[in-house]
């Protein structure tokens, strides 16, 4: 940015020749941006895909991309879809109902300004720490296990684990439910009174204004939303790797965390393609998300 | 009109509640519980006293700082040539500041090492160099600031964003400039003023993805706070939960900080951090 300029400069009507000319010097403001993103964001996901497409050699194959669709790595990203769906629909569905219920009108104002905070804080307070919380209390010696247990419930013995698919999906809900909560309030603040009302006056009873008023305007938020908590999930490393260890449930980030400490796959480029495909399907999930924001936001204006 | 909560939202409220409190509970009393059945501070006093304990706290911070200080030294200047210059590129910023909720971080991870490692053409040095934090002040790696930096793009962008959207940024400029600032003048005496909000919000919710961060730090093999907890875990329960209670009120700290401080015209709204999750 140059620091000599006049006073008005860029405000007045100039010759569309000069304009151009300024223009592109303009573009040099956001150069280092650009280079910066470039080197830590564009370079190593570029550089990703090509691996992906390469054998050990460095000659180009289909190989590695198609491995993704059999065996483990294919079981791996099941197993992450899975725990995405489930966790995207529990924790949506109460992060929904939750939001409902915190911006009521009824509702007493604390509810909202601490769920609020709490969504804050509790989106963040994931990785380590959460899954160590889950352990403390639902752990094999976890404090919630022992009660249980003195109460005459063996959680364990009936066939429970913190370890597996289930626990962890229990324990990614801690992430889920607050994100649910900060994404989808702002749908919920759009839905006006009025509207609400002019169902009411023409007869409408509260479960018939949600299934033909209520309901469908918030249903692109609401997908749009789920999308997100998908991607959410299924991006995640640090809670599935504090917890088990990469080990006794197999998803595709913690295999390919394990991959880049170890050599499990024995191929590197096959890690590369396992995250190529986590790509194309967060991109997938991102770019639906933005659609559907962008069909919601006809009813803010 | 009804004006009551239904039993519906009740039992989600209750639901919900306790599914948020009973970890926090029950980690807190477990952190205190000693061996013979009784409770006391051993674990804290053990923890805070730990060499570790401290060294990855700070390197956490130092971290923190040099992240902020990057990102903000960056999106500042470019947030405001974009708005003020090149309305038609937001579209594109928009779309770029979203990139690395695209790329986890352990996809992102993953592309480190054919792009900076032994594996790939050395562009800058490679492991041991100056990239990887060799002779750097604090150790700090230009790798990771750049890479969370990257990680808080999109939140300090739309921070930023926001912010810029609520001010008049055209006439603050033009005023600054017929009283005869220049370009950077104006930017550091008129525009970022007028951005306090906007700017701490952003840097607050930088500081709490940098402490959270575990993924990228752990496969590259260094140990800030968030490696450190998951390495003491495997040795102590007690130790585990009361550093676990520790992380939680430092993450309480900074978001209440965030509320308290980024109140105020130019704040806008509020992005939810959710990186940590990753």
């Amino acid at each position: 940015m140059s620091a000599i300029a006049p006073p008005t400069d860029g405000f007045v009507p100039s010759a569309p020749r000069r304009r151009r000319g300024r223009r592109s010097l303009a573009f040099l403001g956001i150069l280092p941006f650009l280079l910066f993103t470039g080197v830590f964001l564009l370079a190593p996901t570029i550089v990703l895909v090509k691996a992906s497409f390469q054998d050990p050699a460095g000659a180009f194959t289909f190989e590695n991309v198609r491995a993704l669709f059999q065996g483990e790595l294919l079981h791996a990203y099941r197993t992450s879809i899975e725990i995405s769906l489930v966790t995207a629909l529990v924790g949506g569905l109460l992060g929904a109902l939750m939001c409902y219920a915190m911006t009521h009108k009824a509702a007493p104002r604390l509810l909202r300004a601490g769920l609020e905070t709490f969504s804050g804080v509790a989106a963040n307070f994931a990785g380590v720490p959460l899954a160590f919380a889950f352990i403390s209390t639902l752990g094999t010696v976890g404090l919630v296990t022992a009660w249980l247990k003195d109460a005459g419930i063996d959680l364990y013995g009936s066939g429970f684990t913190l370890f597996g698919f289930w626990g962890l999906a229990l324990t990614y809900l801690y992430f889920q439910i607050p994100l649910m909560i900060l994404v989808i309030a702002p749908a919920f603040d759009g839905l006006r009174g009025e509207w609400r009302e002019a169902a009411t006056n023409l007869g409408a009873t509260p479960a018939h204004y949600w299934r033909t008023v209520g309901l469908p305007i918030l249903m692109p938020s609401m997908l749009g939303a789920l999308l997100l908590l998908f991607a959410n999930s299924f991006s995640a490393y640090a809670t599935a790797y504090a917890l088990t260890g990469g080990n006794s449930v197999e998803l595709a980030p913690t295999l390919i965390g394990n991959e880049l400490s170890g050599d499990v796959l024995n191929n590197k480029n096959l890690g590369y393609a396992l995250a190529f495909g986590m790509i194309v399907i967060v991109t997938a999930c991102v770019a639906a998300y933005w659609l559907l924001e962008r069909r919601a936001a006809r009813w803010k204006r | 009109m009804r004006s009551r909560l239904g039993p519906v939202s009740w039992i989600a409220l209750f639901l919900g509640i306790s599914y948020f409190l009973i970890p926090l509970v029950a980690t807190a009393i477990f952190s205190t519980e000693t061996s013979r059945n009784g409770h006391d501070l051993s674990a804290y006093t053990a923890v805070l006293g730990d060499e570790g304990f401290r060294s990855s706290l700070s390197f956490s911070f130092k971290l923190a700082v040099a992240t902020i200080v990057v990102s903000t030294v960056l999106m500042v200047p470019t947030a405001y040539w974009v708005h003020l210059k090149l309305p038609a590129l937001r579209p594109l910023m928009d779309f770029t500041t979203i990139l690395p909720l695209v790329v986890p971080p352990i996809v992102l991870v993953a592309g480190f090492g054919p792009t900076f490692g032994i594996d790939g053409p050395p562009i800058l040095g490679g492991q041991g160099s100056w990239f990887y934090g060799e002779g750097i002040p604090g150790n700090v790696p230009p790798l990771l600031v750049g890479a969370y930096t990257v990680l808080a793009f999109p939140y300090v962008y739309r921070s930023l964003d926001s912010g810029l959207r609520a001010i008049d940024l055209k006439t603050l400029t033009e005023a600054s400039q017929s009283l005869g600032a220049g370009w950077v003048t104006t930017l550091i005496r008129v525009i970022v003023p007028n951005l306090r909000p906007a700017i701490l919000n952003g840097a607050f919710l930088t500081l709490a993805i940098v402490l959270g961060e575990f993924t990228i730090a752990s496969i590259l093999q260094y140990t800030p706070f968030s490696v450190y907890i998951s390495s003491v875990g495997q040795s102590s329960g007690t130790q585990q939960s009361s550093l676990t209670v520790i992380a939680f009120l430092l993450t309480w700290g900074i978001m209440l900080a965030l509320l308290r401080f980024t109140r105020g015209p130019g704040g806008g709204r509020r992005g939810a951090p959710t990186q940590g999750a990753r």
